[in-house]
This record gives C-alpha cells, sequence and structure tokens, in this order.
C-alpha cells in the first residue's frame, strides 16, 4: 500500500481523531475483520500447542520425537514454506501496483512452493505411519498429529482459495472485491508461517531435544 | 444397513412413553405451524423478508424467536427433573428411569448454556449494537446470517436427539473419560459434539463481526468514550468470544478424534490427560459466564440510565469495570475444579483471583444505585427486572465468594449448593437482562410496547418463584446431597426439594405470563403503537430513528457530539423552540442484499452433522460438497448490494416522522 498516497488522499480540514472519523472503508473493514478471525485461529492453535505440550512425554512406550523427526526434512519444509510466503509478498506488490503477469506468476511461485511443502509433510507421516508411529499409538503421536496435521489442512484450504482467486482474478480482473479478499489470502497465508516457526521450535526443535 | 451406518428403526425409543409422547406434540407442532404457513401463503414472505435476510434486525429478531421457544424446551427438563427428585427422595423410583433422567440434566444444562443464554445475548447485540452505533448495518452481514442459521442447525440437531437415538448422559461438560467411546458408545455424545461444534462456529463468526464492527463501523464522532454502554459490554463479550470459543472448537475436535478415529487426548489408556480436557473446556467455560453477562450488565445500565433520566453514574469506571472483568476472566478458571488435586499454592491464586474478580462487579452495583439514587425512577417493566437484578445477584455473588475458598469448595463441591449458586449468578445475571431488554428494545423493533400489568406479573412469578425454587437447594447441599441424583433414601431433603417444585411451579406461571403478555400486546397494538420512535424517553441512537427502523436504520448519518447523543440533541431542540423545520435532501443509501447462502449453508450442516453422528459417511461427505458449493457461488455472485433511492428513504420519512433528527 502506498502510505504517501493515502495520506495526501485526507481532506486536513475534515481530520478528525481516529477513534472519531467515523465508519472506516471497506477495505480496511475486510482486512481489520480478517485480522480478527486470526486472531481466533492462533487462539485455536495455541490450544492444540498447549495439549501437544501436556502430551509430549506420553509415548506409553512408543516411538519418542527423537526416534521419529528428521532435522534435514524439517529444514527444507520450513524453507519451501518461508519462500512460499516470500513469493506472495511479491505477489502483493504485483497487485498493489495491478500488474497481472506479474500477480499470476508471484501466486503460481507461492502455490508451488506450498505445494512442495504439503507433499514433503504428508511423506513425513507416511514415513512415521509405516513405522507403527500412528497418532492411534500414544497421546504424543495423537497430539503431534493433530497439530501439525491441523496446519498442514490450513495450508491445503489456503492452496485451494489461492486457485479460486486466481479464477476470479481472470474472471474479474482486479475488482475492488477481488482485491481486498487477495489480501485477506496474504494475511492468511503470513499467518501459517508463524503458527510454523512455532511449530517447528516446539515440536521439532524441542521435540529432539536430550 | 451399512448404507445407513449405525441408524436403523431401533434408534426411535418407541418403548419409551414421555420421549414419544413429547417427540409425537413436537412433530404435530411443526406440521401444523408449517402447513398453516403453507395454506396461508406466507412462505414467499417468509422466504424473502426473514429467512434470507441479512439485515442485522431481522437476524437479531430470529436469533430471540429461536431462544424463546429452546427456553420452553430447557424451562420443561428443569421442571421434570425437579420433579423427578422431589417424588424420588424417600425412596421410591420416580417416573424417569436413570438413563433417561442423565439425558434430561444433560440436555438442560446444554440447551439453556448454548441455546437460550447464547442467542438471547447475542440477539439482543445484533439488534441493538449497529443502530446504538449509528451504523447501516454489522460488518459482515451475510456472514451474520451465516452464525444464526449455524446456530439454529445446532438446535435442531440437538432436537433430534430427542427422537432418533439419545442425548449425552455425561452432563453438559462431556467430562471424559466417561464421554469417550469406551464408557458412552452410543450416539449421545456425538449429537452433543457436533451440534456444539455447528453452533460454536456461528458464535464465532459472530464474535469476530461484532468486534469488528464496533471498533470499525460507528458514527463519525462516536470516540471510544462516547460509545453507549451496551456497546462496551458487546465489545468485551465479542471479544471473549473470539477468544474462548476456538478454545472449545480445539477441545470438541480432540474428543471427536478420540471418538471416531481411537486418538489418546483424553482417553484412560496410552497416555491420555483426562484433566487436560477439565482445563481446556473451563479455559472457554469461564470466559463463556462472562460473555452472558456482561452483555446483561450493559443492559440494565441502559434501563438504569433511561428510566431514571439520568445520564449514566460512573460512566468511565463502568467502561473500566466492564474491561477488566473482560481480562480477569481469563484468570479464574481452576476454581471450577479445586478438588482436581493442584497443589495448594494454585488453588489459592485461583481462588484469590475469583474474588477479585467481584470487585469490578461490586463497582458496577453501586453505579447502577447511584444512577437511580436521586432520579425520577419510573418503575415500568424493564426497571422491575434491574432491580430483581440487583438484589438477587448480589447473593448469589456472595456464596461464590464463599466457594472461591478452596476449603469451603471442597465441602460443596458438586452438591446441589453449587447447582444453587450458579443458578443464582445466571439467572438474574442473564436471563433477567434478556428479559429487561426484550421488554425495553420490544417497541423499536415491531413498533408497539408490551403489556406492562402482564409484565409485571411475569416479574414477580419469575422473582418469587426463583428464590423458593434455588435457596432450598443452598440447603441440601450442605446437607451433602449431591446433584444428579436420580433419587436418594434420605427423607430429610424431601421437604426442601417439594419446595424447589413448588418454585419451578411459580416460575411456570410467569413463563405463561409471558406468553400471555405476547399475545395480549400483539391484540392490543394499536394501543400501545409507538408513533414517535422515542416511546421511554430514550438516551442513545437506537431511539433517533422510527420503529420498527426501516431497512437503511438512518436516513442520514447520525454525527455525535457527546456522550448520550440523542438525549442531547433533544435537548438542544427543547431550547431553541423556534428551529424552522428543515427540507431534508436524502441520498440513495447502499444496504446489503439479500442472501440463502446463510440458510443453505445451514441445511448442508446439518445433513453433514446427522451424517457424521450416524456415521453415514456418503450423506456426510455430500453435505460437506453441498456446503462447499454453496460457498463458492457466495464467493462468485455478482452483486452485493442494492441501492434504495433517495425517493424511497424521503416517502418513508415522511410516513414515519420522528420529533428530533440527528
Amino acid at each position: 500500500m502506498n502510505v504517501a498516497v493515502e495520506m495526501d488522499a485526507v481532506r486536513h480540514g475534515e481530520l478528525l481523531s481516529a477513534s472519531e472519523a467515523g465508519p472506516a472503508s471497506k477495505r480496511i473493514i475486510a482486512g481489520f475483520g480478517f485480522w480478527i478471525f486470526l486472531l481466533s485461529d492462533i487462539v485455536m492453535f495455541s490450544a492444540l500447542f498447549a495439549s501437544y505440550a501436556v502430551l509430549a512425554k506420553a509415548t506409553a512406550g512408543g516411538m519418542t520425537g527423537v526416534q521419529l523427526f528428521d532435522q534435514r526434512n524439517v529444514a527444507i519444509e520450513t524453507a519451501l514454506l518461508l519462500l512460499s510466503s516470500y513469493a506472495c509478498g511479491m505477489m502483493s506488490l504485483a497487485i498493489n501496483s495491478r500488474r497481472y503477469f506479474a500477480t499470476f506468476l508471484g501466486a503460481a511461485v507461492t502455490f508451488l512452493l506450498g505445494a512442495a511443502f504439503l507433499a514433503l509433510e504428508l511423506r513425513e507421516f507416511q514415513g512415521m505411519i509405516a513405522l507403527g508411529a500412528t497418532p492411534q499409538r500414544s497421546a504424543f503421536l495423537s497430539a503431534f498429529f493433530t497439530l501439525v496435521g491441523s496446519h498442514g489442512l490450513h495450508v491445503t484450504v489456503g492452496l485451494a482459495w489461492l486457485v479460486l482467486m486466481m479464477v476470479q482474478l481472470s474472471l474479474r480482473g482486479f475488482q475492488d472485491v477481488v482485491v481486498r479478499r487477495l489480501h485477506c489470502f496474504s494475511l492468511f497465508w503470513h499467518a501459517l508461517d508463524i503458527i510454523w516457526v512455532l511449530i517447528f521450535t516446539i515440536v521439532y526443535l524441542m521435540g529432539v531435544l536430550p | 444397513m451399512t448404507l445407513l451406518g449405525k441408524l436403523d428403526w431401533s434408534a426411535v425409543p418407541f418403548d419409551q412413553p414421555i420421549i414419544m409422547g413429547t417427540v409425537g406434540g413436537m412433530v404435530v407442532a411443526i406440521v401444523s405451524i408449517l402447513s398453516l404457513v403453507t395454506l396461508k401463503g406466507y412462505v414467499p414472505y417468509l422466504w424473502r423478508e426473514w429467512i434470507t435476510s441479512v439485515d442485522h434486525k431481522r437476524v437479531g429478531v430470529m436469533y430471540i424467536v429461536l431462544a424463546l421457544v429452546m427456553l420452553l424446551r430447557g424451562f420443561a427438563d428443569a421442571i421434570m427433573m425437579r420433579t423427578q427428585q422431589a417424588i424420588a427422595s424417600g425412596g421410591g423410583q420416580g417416573y424417569l428411569p436413570p438413563e433417561h433422567f442423565d439425558q434430561i440434566f444433560s440436555a438442560h444444562g446444554t440447551i439453556m448454556i448454548f441455546f437460550v443464554a447464547m442467542p438471547l445475548v447475542i440477539g439482543l447485540m445484533n439488534f441493538v449494537v449497529p443502530l446504538q452505533l449509528g451504523a447501516r448495518d454489522v460488518a459482515f452481514p451475510t456472514m451474520n446470517s451465516i452464525s444464526f442459521w449455524l446456530t439454529a442447525s445446532g438446535v435442531l440437531l440437538i432436537n433430534v436427539s430427542l427422537g432418533i437415538g439419545e442425548f449425552a448422559k455425561t452432563g453438559w461438560f462431556a467430562y471424559p473419560p466417561l464421554s469417550e467411546l469406551q464408557f458412552s458408545p452410543g450416539v449421545g455424545v456425538d449429537y452433543y459434539l457436533w451440534s456444539l461444534q455447528l453452533s460454536g462456529i456461528g458464535t464465532l463468526l459472530s464474535g469476530v463481526n461484532f468486534v469488528t464492527t464496533i471498533l470499525k463501523m460507528r458514527a463519525p464522532g462516536m470516540g471510544y468514550m462516547r460509545m453507549p454502554v451496551f456497546c462496551w459490554t458487546a465489545l468485551a463479550s465479542n471479544l471473549l468470544m473470539v477468544a474462548a470459543f476456538p478454545v472449545l472448537t480445539a477441545l470438541f475436535a480432540m474428543l471427536l478424534l478420540d471418538r471416531y478415529l481411537g486418538f489418546h487426548f483424553f482417553t484412560v489408556d496410552a497416555g491420555g490427560n483426562v484433566m487436560m480436557y477439565v482445563n481446556l473446556f473451563w479455559v472457554w467455560g469461564h470466559p463463556e459466564v462472562y460473555i452472558l453477562v456482561l452483555p446483561a450488565f450493559g443492559i440494565y445500565s441502559e434501563v438504569a440510565a433511561t428510566f431514571s433520566e439520568k445520564p449514566l453514574f460512573g460512566y468511565r469506571s463502568m467502561v473500566l469495570a466492564t474491561m477488566a472483568i473482560c481480562v480477569l476472566s481469563y484468570t479464574v478458571w481452576l476454581h471450577h475444579f479445586f478438588t482436581m488435586g493442584a497443589s495448594a499454592n494454585i488453588n489459592a491464586f485461583f481462588g484469590i483471583t475469583s474474588m477479585i474478580i467481584g470487585v469490578p462487579t461490586g463497582v458496577k452495583v453501586f453505579n447502577w444505585m447511584f444512577t437511580m439514587y436521586g432520579g425520577r425512577v419510573r418503575f415500568t417493566v424493564p426497571v422491575l427486572w434491574t432491580i430483581g437484578f440487583i438484589v438477587t445477584f448480589v447473593f448469589g455473588g456472595l456464596t461464590g465468594v464463599l466457594l472461591a475458598l478452596p476449603p469451603v469448595d471442597w465441602q460443596v463441591h458438586n452438591t446441589l449448593f453449587l447447582v444453587a449458586h450458579f443458578h443464582h449468578v445466571i439467572i438474574p445475571g442473564v436471563l433477567f437482562g434478556a428479559f429487561a431488554g426484550y421488554n425495553y428494545w420490544f417497541p423499536k423493533a415491531f413498533g408497539f410496547k408490551l403489556d406492562e400489568s402482564w409484565g409485571k406479573a411475569a416479574f414477580w412469578c419469575w422473582f418469587i418463584g426463583f428464590h423458593l425454587a434455588f435457596m432450598p437447594l443452598y440447603v441440601t447441599g450442605l446437607m451433602g446431597m449431591p446433584r444428579r441424583l436420580q433419587h436418594s433414601d434420605v427423607l430429610a431433603w424431601q421437604p426442601w426439594l417439594w419446595i424447589a417444585e413448588a418454585g419451578a411451579v411459580i416460575i411456570l406461571a410467569g413463563i405463561a405470563c409471558q406468553i400471555g403478555q405476547l399475545v395480549v400486546s400483539i391484540r392490543n397494538r394499536e394501543n400501545l403503537r409507538d408513533t414517535t420512535g422515542d416511546p421511554w424517553n430514550g438516551r442513545t441512537l437506537e431511539w433517533a430513528t422510527a420503529s420498527p427502523p426501516p431497512a437503511w436504520n438512518f436516513a442520514v448519518q447520525p454525527r455525535v457530539h457527546e456522550i448520550d447523543a440523542f438525549w442531547a440533541q433533544k435537548q438542544r431542540v427543547l431550547a431553541r423552540q423556534d428551529l424552522p423545520v428543515r427540507q431534508r435532501e436524502y441520498a440513495p443509501i447502499e444496504v446489503p442484499k439479500n442472501s440463502p447462502t446463510g440458510f443453505i449453508t445451514a441445511f448442508f450442516s446439518v445433513v453433514t452433522g446427522f451424517a457424521l453422528i450416524w456415521h453415514i459417511w456418503w450423506i456426510a461427505g455430500l453435505g460437506l460438497l453441498g456446503a462447499a458449493v454453496t460457498l463458492l457461488a457466495f464467493m462468485f455472485r455478482a452483486q452485493a448490494e442494492v441501492e434504495i433511492s433517495a425517493e424511497q428513504i424521503d416517502l418513508f420519512n415522511r410516513a414515519h416522522p420522528v420529533e428530533v433528527s440527528l
């Protein structure tokens, strides 16, 4: 968003204090509402984190994090997701300057990196299940699959949303409503990064502490 | 019968005359209402004006209708329990077998919290908050309609459980391991979980919607310190919804995973942790208390100020107390289970925080009393509910302070003393407030007042009946009577239980009076008509528009210069009698377009929920697909708003002149 342009658009004679300025624009309302929704989503994840923390040692004689987690795989996953967010940021810049090709390119890179992340995560799950470390095996594994799986589910929903937005963009162009939704998507995509950083730290790094 | 999962004819309890009678009555009532509506040709009207409406006022009214209907259901459960305990405490078995009694107390709690108290409070906020803010609608009108219809889906599922299958026998909080598959193999807990998941998502979306509305859509000039107190309490309540309901969603998801896929979150084997459920449940559950009670506090504040013809005493301290309660509500959850076995220091911490939360509440009580002190109080029905609340709630709060002492709590844990306490705070704290609000804002919603004498009769029946029904439970609780007893051999409890039964009957009379009040008022509506839009000499913006308000709420965007904006404007007009009548110029207004999205999504949610309860996977898949396609269609719809022309607004305003405009 070009802050200087936005500032110039305000007529100074009518400037009230921020809380008295009257109803905000639709763009602000949509973005703000989506922020509130993301906060609620983060609260939901915090409940899942809390239950993981409580159950992390409840392995019931089954495999532990030290035996299961592959640091190299997780490092690649993290890199893919963060790069995907970077591409999403590039897409946002392209949207702000209304460049079609750059927007589609940014979306495609975002999508591919996200999908690659998801593929690696599924492969990791598959490997664990093959070793007998299923979510039914112990409370630790139940909590692990639920927490990490919920993040994966969010990524999946995000990918589907991105595809839909690209369809909408190609049908309708940069209409206000399309731009608002793309803005919300990028907020969503970045929020998933924050969750992932926490998963990376709490599950994968702290999980292999001796 | 794998095609229909676990569902077959044995799911219908044909051998239970009480259940079959109730189900029969409900089916007859629903079928006759539906056929009457169809025969009279009301269906297109209902579809156009209500079911697909995204107008916050219509959605609010529908929430309240839903809640009042469910109040009848929840109360029927209550009086059945009271009767059973009164009859069966001398060693007799009463008329309800244990497995039915268990379902009744679980359904009573679940229904009263989720499907009576919540929709009452959310309905009133829906109707009032945008009007008080001087806004045209909520931030996301279609999402608001989806929220309502998801709540209605939950209601439908919980009522279906009466006739098809069973309801949970676990109490309204469904503690594991009892609620795990191992000990509750039936569909009862699944009905509980899916109906609350659906309505919980609705509530969460409501919270997002209202936080955004209050923070971003206030009329020009309405700074935070000029917001009506009801909006402040609504803000606090919705912030709590946003921050508490996701915990419930996550918690129920975990229990569902345990039950459906064999996970081990709360099982007794493989490392599951039962107390984690209890902790997480009350991390949601205690803020939930304040989600319900804070808006009621807001209603009492509006009522006290309006009918005392004085500004609210201590507005700033009221706001501060509201937000303090909002924050503190997260620090007390452990007092619901002091007997968990945490250390004495932990119990002491939560005991002290529980007592601290009484301080801002006390501030509020004094503010209401000082508002009325020296005012010209008009003893209308809302004022009676308010005074009745103050008296009752203070005593209920005092028993709460007793329970906040861990040693005392250990003695009366799980007894009727506790049951008496929480009814003693939640009935005056939520229901009385909702009834005050219902009487207060009814003329705004429908254009005529409710009958006073029937309303007063209802209040006195409720007030006396309430005390008669719950004071004896303190006594039996102190005598050691555990909650949820289907029968007992202790004769000493029985007289008290009969007194409680008498109280329940008087409350029933109160409910009858409320129905009478509605019927009499509708028949008598021409005499009770409110033509001014301001029947109570109100102070806030909702009284500045016609009753009922048009779809666009305000013909001209109100501008606010001080607190109690409408009152101040009236004073200015009075001071300048010779003010020329201005010829108003109206600009066209955009209002959100009707959408069936909420209704259709909810239809598919019910289908999905029901199929998941009975393990009919293919229908569940179809239901999810249907819901997804509906939302997709919404996403791709061409137009989100319709325009109201300036002529139409002018026409409406000529037909409904308001004396003072902003």
